[in-house]
């Protein structure tokens, strides 16, 4: 039954998929240009009877094939394949969410535990917590001086909040049964919170993770755009200056994938921390 | 002052005032005291405090007033020396049938091996009859399977006394019939000394040695406390042919009934 749904779940995104290539493929189709030369010309000069000059789906293959074929090339600066560049993406995005880790489960267990802690710093979370992490830039540029140490800096405030927040709640609504039994089983600090208050919470942290890492992911793109040197946002940022929209959408598909695959690694792990209460 | 094993002094409970007006106690004056070996059943309506006591003697909550003395030294703060069986079962569902019954005997005895906690720890899961499903998670398990589990981790660490709130309450007949024969098993073999609240009169007729009587709250007392004096080898299925059986138990009806009012 569900095998059925599935194979027809399939296939109907296949046919999504041939029908959006099939419109794009009309939309971009290149007419022969009419008649005199001169006009022609004109035409050309004011983008009229040309096609549009977006690339047609099979321009676009071509880049997936160029780039699919040699991912790891690096022929100067401006010039990297395109596993390089995800590589730089996501090394800036490891080490920032890393970073944000180390100090978001710590703050988070304190705040969850400490109504007091909680009721003190929820005022500059919540200020904090709505900057767009790319406002931190020039800060973040002229105090660190570095623009790849910059871009982890804007990945480590931006994953930060959202573990944050959601490390304080899932520790702080623990159920009071389970800390109970630890108490009459006079069970130690730290026993505590590693095999009482973490797995209990580990659902919900795993849930701010989950987020932050999707945020990291939207992040990386933008900030590797402003700083420039490599990265996958850069790579689009570079083509768009030559003006090369079949490695842009190229590209875009690769964030796009990255970011799926990302987000279902994250999937796992929340349901590998899941547990059934009833 | 008696020699009691376990001895209860003037224990009082107010909360905090909500509003303007000061909360009267939960309960006040409360003295009792519990023999080494003896099973104490406590029942009264909603509200009179029966979990706060129970809570105290554990020593999740503090009393505001008046001390618990158990074995010679007062109660402050929880300890291995008192087991307690949750209302609510209160397993932790990440852990195994085993691992929740582990989690207490490691805490009770740190340096043992581990083929020495799960030795034990199975030892306490088949006297309870879930030999079977040591390693089955407690969603897994039903409602009589998982207060089992609860009973077998308080009995696992030995406790010098078992706090029992009220663990069969949410169970059907059958289930409560079945789980109290093997509690009582359990307890004649190890000579445990239990207090457990319940709400159900046959349940404590069946199990205890006295049961307290506490009068409706605020302000609730111990009303009375009734010896039961049927032979301790009583059994569910022929109790009530015991001709102090409906004595017995006519008296706690109408306590609970017509006399816990006041």
């Amino acid at each position: 039954m569900f095998r059925k749904q599935a194979f027809k779940a399939a296939l109907l995104s296949l046919l999504i998929l041939a029908l959006f290539l099939g419109a794009w493929s009309l939309a971009t189709y290149r007419k022969d240009a009419p008649a005199t030369s001169a006009d022609a010309e004109y035409a050309a000069l004011m983008g009229k009877g040309r096609s549009t000059g977006f690339p047609t789906p099979a321009k676009v293959g071509e880049a997936f094939v160029t780039y699919l074929s040699e991912p790891f090339y690096d022929r100067g600066p401006n010039d990297k394949g395109i596993g390089i560049q995800v590589t730089h993406s996501l090394w800036r995005v490891g080490l920032g969410f890393a970073l944000a880790v180390a100090v978001a489960l710590p703050l988070g267990f304190a705040i969850g535990m400490s109504p007091l802690l909680f009721q003190a710093l929820d005022p500059f979370i919540q200020l904090l917590k709505p900057i767009s992490p790319l406002a931190w830039m020039p800060l973040a540029l002229y105090s660190l001086k570095d623009s790849d140490v910059s871009g982890i800096f804007v990945i480590f405030i931006c994953s930060l909040w959202p573990m944050l927040i959601n490390t304080a709640f899932g520790v702080a609504s623990v159920r009071r049964d389970w800390i109970n039994v630890a108490r009459t089983l006079e069970v130690g600090p730290l026993r505590k919170a590693f095999q009482v208050i973490l797995p209990a919470a580990a659902p919900t942290i795993l849930t701010g993770m989950r987020i932050s890492m999707g945020i990291a992911w939207l992040v990386i793109v933008a900030a590797e755009m402003l700083v420039g040197g490599t990265g996958i946002g850069y790579f689009v940022w570079n083509e768009w200056n030559n003006l090369a929209l079949p490695n842009v959408i190229f590209a875009v598909v690769m964030i796009g994938l990255v970011g799926m695959v990302l987000d279902q690694l994250f999937g796992r792990l929340q349901k590998l921390v899941t547990y059934r209460e009833q | 002052m008696s020699m009691h094993f376990l001895s209860v002094e003037g224990l009082r409970k107010a909360y905090p005032a909500s509003g303007a007006a000061a909360n009267p106690p939960v309960f006040e004056d409360i003295h009792f005291g519990i023999g080494k070996g003896e099973f104490v059943c406590i029942i009264g309506h909603s509200g009179c405090g029966k979990t706060t006591i129970l809570n105290v003697l554990a020593g999740l909550e503090e009393p505001s007033g008046g001390a618990v003395i158990m074995d010679g030294r007062e109660v402050k703060g929880p300890s291995l020396d008192r087991g307690v069986v949750f209302q609510g079962h209160a397993l932790m569902p990440w852990m195994s049938v085993l691992g929740n019954v582990a989690f207490a005997v490691k805490s009770k005895w740190p340096d043992w091996s581990r083929a020495a906690v799960e030795a034990h720890c199975t030892k306490y899961l088949g006297m309870v009859g879930l030999g079977h499903a040591l390693h089955k998670k407690p969603a897994e398990l039903s409602g009589g399977m998982k207060q089992r589990v609860g009973i077998a981790r308080a009995f696992a660490i030995q406790p010098k006394m078992l706090l029992l709130d009220e663990p069969f309450g949410a169970l059907d007949a059958l289930t409560r019939g079945t789980i109290q024969d093997e509690l009582l098993k359990i307890v004649q073999a190890t000579g445990q000394t239990v207090f457990m609240i319940t709400h159900d009169v046959d349940e404590a007729i069946l199990l205890a040695d006295k049961v307290i009587l506490m009068s409706n709250g605020p302000l609730a007392k111990i009303a009375e406390i009734v010896d039961i004096t049927m032979p301790r080898s009583r059994t569910r299925t022929d109790m009530h042919h015991d001709p102090q059986f409906y004595r017995i138990r006519n008296h706690l009806v109408d306590f609970l009934v017509h006399r816990s009012k006041n």
